[in-house]
């Protein structure tokens, strides 16, 4: 019973995370970043940095293409991975808690160290300015 | 009480053979899987059934989310704690569950011996990615199936 129990707050503890962050919206999470860079996000340096190699193996564009308006792959184990840019999937970048947690991930992976609000606002800037 | 009795001696001989519970059976996944799991785990490869590999390895992976296997899956730490206690739960207590020195299902000796009879260019195979990728051929993978039957392998 106790065993249950446990399964049950968890089950609801798990569903609780799992919606913890609002939905903000791609312009707003862009608006976010730039503000605490305090700075003007810029596609043209974002898509630089989307596009190139920071000293590793990966560029972001290894697993997300570039633009990245089609299906992307994850380089190693080959998974499916959804359009980043906004235009053309719906449920690309609009929770805070998602976005952070992949740039924590994948700035690791690409630069060996966590991005900056400025790098994520031009990445950002980048992947809304793409279009249809 | 008899038959309890019998039940509890005979289960651990049957255990063997079929799954007398959950913990026991490496393949079959619980019924109380978090959505978290199959959500934050399946995101890169399948999110493998808990009874593959016993406790000492889940905390391995668990504890070294920002290295795993070549690329950085960092959690928060609440998930990372939510996670761990279920994978914890429901570790494999058997035979099959060894803890590896690379942490991994595929390098241990019976994984090996099941899977000698799949060619080594076929592991390589773009529909399939590695060994890692238990879906490509059990298309049950995710709900713990490996039988036989649901075997096939991509061309
Ligand atoms: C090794 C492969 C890989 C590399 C390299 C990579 N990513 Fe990702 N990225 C992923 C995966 C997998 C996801 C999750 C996709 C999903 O859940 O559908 C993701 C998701 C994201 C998300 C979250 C999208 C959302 O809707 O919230 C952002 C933002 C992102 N990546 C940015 C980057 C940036 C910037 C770089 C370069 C610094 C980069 N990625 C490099 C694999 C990669
Ligand atoms: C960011 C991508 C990513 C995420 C998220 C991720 N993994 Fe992995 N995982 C990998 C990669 C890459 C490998 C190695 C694949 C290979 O063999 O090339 C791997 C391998 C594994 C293996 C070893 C498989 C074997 O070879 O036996 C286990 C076990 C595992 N992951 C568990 C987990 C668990 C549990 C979670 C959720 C907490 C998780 N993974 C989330 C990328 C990821
Ligand atoms: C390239 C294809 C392929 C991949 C990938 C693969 N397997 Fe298999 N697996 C097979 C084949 C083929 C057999 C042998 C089927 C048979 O004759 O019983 C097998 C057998 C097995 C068996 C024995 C089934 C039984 O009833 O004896 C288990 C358990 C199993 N695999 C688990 C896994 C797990 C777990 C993974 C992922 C970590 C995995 N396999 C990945 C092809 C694959």
């Amino acid at each position: 019973m106790r065993k249950l129990l446990s399964c049950v707050t968890f089950a609801l503890c798990a569903a609780g995370f799992a919606s913890a962050t609002a939905a903000a919206g791609p312009a707003d999470l862009q608006a976010q970043y730039a503000a605490e860079a305090a700075i003007q996000p810029s596609a043209t340096r974002g898509e630089t940095f989307f596009t190139q190699k920071h000293g590793k193996e990966w560029s972001c564009s290894t697993c997300h293409g570039a633009p990245p308006v089609r299906d992307g792959e994850h380089v190693m184990t080959r998974k499916r991975i959804a359009p980043l840019a906004p235009a053309f999937n719906p449920e690309a970048l609009n929770d805070r808690a998602r976005a952070d947690k992949w740039f924590k991930r994948n700035c690791g992976d690409v630069l060996g160290r966590a991005c900056s609000p400025a790098e994520k606002a031009d990445v950002l800037a980048y992947l809304t300015g793409q279009r249809k | 009480m008899k038959s309890a009795r019998l039940a509890a001696a005979l289960c651990p001989a049957l255990a063997l053979v079929f799954a007398c519970a959950a913990h026991a059976d490496g393949m079959a996944v619980p019924a109380h899987t978090p959505a978290a799991y199959t959500q934050e785990c399946s995101a890169c490869h399948t999110a493998y059934p808990p009874g593959l590999l016993p406790a000492a390895s889940w905390k391995r992976i668990m504890g070294s989310l920002d290295k795993h296997y070549g690329t950085d899956a960092s959690l928060d730490d609440k998930a990372v704690a939510e996670l761990s206690r279920w994978l914890q739960a429901n570790a494999g207590t058997y035979k099959r569950a060894v803890d590896t020195p690379d942490a991994r299902i595929t390098s241990a000796a019976w994984f090996v011996r099941k899977h000698r009879e799949v060619e080594a260019h076929t592991w390589k195979l773009r529909s399939g990615g590695g060994p890692f990728n238990c879906t490509a051929c059990h298309a049950g993978a995710v709900r713990g199936d490996f039988s036989e039957r649901n075997v096939r392998i991509p061309k």
